[in-house]
């Protein structure tokens, strides 16, 4: 019988059938960071359980450790952060499992450093209590958030108890135009499907357009499959994988390297596999785009208007401080964020760099870059471009979740309007009353030069 | 080990919107506690309080009547967002034992089952036509008589208060089985 990809990667980890209409699934990699890992890691110890395979768990600091340059290893972002970093640094070092401290060299965004250390690798399954772990369904890894009990519940038994999700497949043909990102594909495709498009699905994307697309990219794309509901997202194991996980410290080498390859290839969705939900997008409608609301799918054109809607956007365009009928380029903003798991990589930083070169933000506007890791933040200083970001006016952080979400700490004042390359634009998310619009690299960085939303500076 | 969920009389509060994501149940500054409790005070905390704390008259739990409110009402896609356990733990710290709402998010659902928490999913109809004081039967699947679904798995484990950990450690011979002729499958992945 033809399989979809997810059914041959859920069929390879069914344990058991449980009474009750789970499914016992084995988890193959755990990963951990300081918000909700600390108290899964606690919970276990206090227990007297232990991690069955602690080399298989992964733990580092990234949620609320401080993002100045000259941070020390307790430094955080928030009122009595440090208790969460070192109770986890404590936890973590109990457990025996893999820690990636804050003064690490490999430490950084969870969802930005297991693709770049090779822990996610096609085939697997990687859990993570962090919704964003759908990420890393970008390598064919089957990767999904989790709450802190179930991450406990991995790391004791090496398995979780699920649900089979629904399967969707959503079809990008094409290819997508020139300066229109992989953040613009999925802003679109979550205006298009809704809030909750895809609930309790996981998601393939596949398509001339994924095909294309660097690996960079695609973990940008299904990273905020959550957005609309996903379960998960997944892209097939292709040659541009292989090459991107080969050579990484926890990849597969020698003999093991080619037995896992040789299984990575059988690892597509069977011609004729059935989907519950299919959907084809067209590569050449999806535009530069940007949200108004305070959700993902509440986004529109940047070329386009703050749209008039139902009593249900009122709230949205109340927050927002926005009239119907606006130009999206007519709204002049004091931020400007380029971080987060969903834009923060090598490419992003190179993208936004070219945009600044030999620039400068307008006055008024607070721009803050920070790297999604350390090993990217290195990569861009050898590339010179921290120097471009600076000599722009952009702060120059250190690895983290950063000003992603508020944390209690530091942040954008009340009130303002700030162009945010993250996944979020929920009310307060990046700190009371800051109203957020989501957009790519690329945006932000003309925005940030504009003075105002915009697509060239 | 949670309370067992047999039949639960209490306040519903409604608290009808769509999207009531994770960050607005417990933003992340009231995240203060490295355990699961400590939460309480900071359960909708943005709506909650207005400026130093002080509670905001306009918001539902600060109603008369419903200060001690154990169940809530609410929208569409209640408890997306971020995957913060958190959300449920300072819901259940406050005392709530149930939400009913027209759909939830999905990991948010699943941190409530394994909370005690049990997540009712009904139609924005009968949501609005629910009374003030609510009396549900999680054993015959209702809420002041109109029939809800549960998943089977789900039940079992509220309605028992069992520790799904210790119920998957129940079967560890199956699991070792499982990984043995994993190992010799997928070698590379151990």
């Amino acid at each position: 019988m033809e399989e979809t990809l997810f059914d041959k990667l859920w069929n390879q980890h069914l344990v058991q059938s449980l009474d009750g209409g789970e499914d016992l699934i084995a988890i193959d990699r755990v990963f951990l960071h300081e918000r909700t890992g600390s108290v899964a890691l606690m919970s276990l110890v206090d227990s007297g359980r232990k991690a069955v395979r602690p080399e298989h768990v992964f733990c580092t600091m990234d949620h609320i450790v401080s993002n100045k340059s000259d941070r020390d290893k307790d430094d955080a972002r928030t009122p009595d952060g440090d208790v969460f970093i070192s109770a986890t640094r404590r936890a973590a070092k109990k457990a025996g499992v893999n820690l990636i401290d804050v003064l690490d060299a490999n430490q950084g965004i969870v969802h930005v450093i297991s693709p770049e250390l090779g822990i996610a690798q096609p085939g697997l399954t990687l859990v993570c209590p962090d919704s964003h772990t759908c990420s890393q369904g970008a390598l064919g890894a089957l990767a999904w958030g989790i709450g802190s009990t179930d991450a406990e519940h991995a790391i004791a038994t090496g398995c979780l108890r699920i649900k089979k999700p629904r399967q969707m497949r959503i079809n990008v043909d094409g290819a997508l135009g020139s300066g229109v990102s992989a953040k613009d594909l999925v802003l679109h495709i979550i205006q298009t499907l809704g809030v909750d498009g895809a609930k309790r699905c996981a998601v393939e994307f596949s398509g001339d357009a994924i095909s294309a697309m660097s690996i960079e990219e695609r973990l940008t794309l299904c990273n905020m499959a959550v957005e609309f509901a996903a379960f998960t997202a997944i892209i097939a194991p292709d040659e541009t994988t292989i090459d991107y996980v080969k050579g990484k410290k926890f990849a597969p080498s020698g003999q093991a390297w080619n037995d896992a390859k040789a299984y990575w290839a059988s690892l597509v969705t069977d011609n004729g596999a059935e989907f519950d939900f299919d959907y084809t997008i067209k590569a050449a409608d999806v535009v530069p785009t940007v949200t108004w609301g305070t959700n993902p799918s509440q986004a529109v054109a940047i070329t386009g208007e703050v749209p008039s809607l139902d009593a249900s956007s009122e709230r949205a365009l109340e927050y927002m401080n926005l009239r119907p009928g606006t130009a999206i380029t007519d709204l002049k903003i004091d931020g400007a964020f380029i971080g987060s798991c969903t834009n923060a990589r090598l490419s992003d930083l190179r993208i936004a760099a070219k945009i600044l070169e030999g620039q400068k933000v307008a006055s008024g506007v607070t721009a803050i870059c920070v790297p999604g890791s350390m090993a990217v933040r290195r990569a861009a200083e050898a590339e010179g471009l921290d120097k471009i970001f600076k000599a722009a006016g952009f702060e120059w952080g250190a690895a983290g979740c950063a000003f992603c979400f508020y944390a209690g700490g530091e942040t954008f004042s009340p009130g303002s309007r700030v162009i945010s390359s993250t996944n979020r634009n929920f009310e307060g998310r990046q700190g009371p009353g800051v109203r957020t619009h989501l957009a790519s690299p690329a945006i932000v960085a003309a925005s940030a030069l504009a003075g105002r939303i915009s697509l060239t500076s | 080990m949670n309370a067992p969920f047999i039949i639960h009389t209490g306040v519903a509060a409604p608290f009808i919107r769509d999207n009531v994501d994770t960050d607005q149940i417990i933003p992340s500054r009231e995240m203060k506690s490295v355990y699961k409790t400590g939460l309480k005070d900071g359960l909708f905390a943005g709506q909650r309080y207005i400026k130093d704390r002080i509670p905001n008259p306009d918001f539902i739990l600060n109603q008369q009547g419903y200060e001690a409110a154990s169940i809530l009402l609410s929208g569409q896609n209640f408890g997306c967002g971020s995957s913060r356990e958190h959300a449920v733990w300072a819901l259940k710290e406050y005392g709530f034992r149930a939400v009913v709402a027209e759909s939830f998010g999905e990991i948010f659902y699943n941190n409530c089952v394994r909370n005690g928490i049990l997540p009712i999913q009904l139609s924005a109809e009968h949501i609005y036509k629910l009374p003030k004081t609510l009396t549900i039967d999680l054993q015959g699947q209702t809420v002041n008589g109109v029939s809800f679904d549960i998943p089977e798995g789900d039940k079992a484990m509220l309605v028992g208060g069992l520790d799904p950990i210790a119920m998957t450690l129940q079967k560890q011979a199956e699991i070792d089985a499982f990984i043995a002729q994993d190992k010799v499958n997928r070698p590379w992945a151990y």
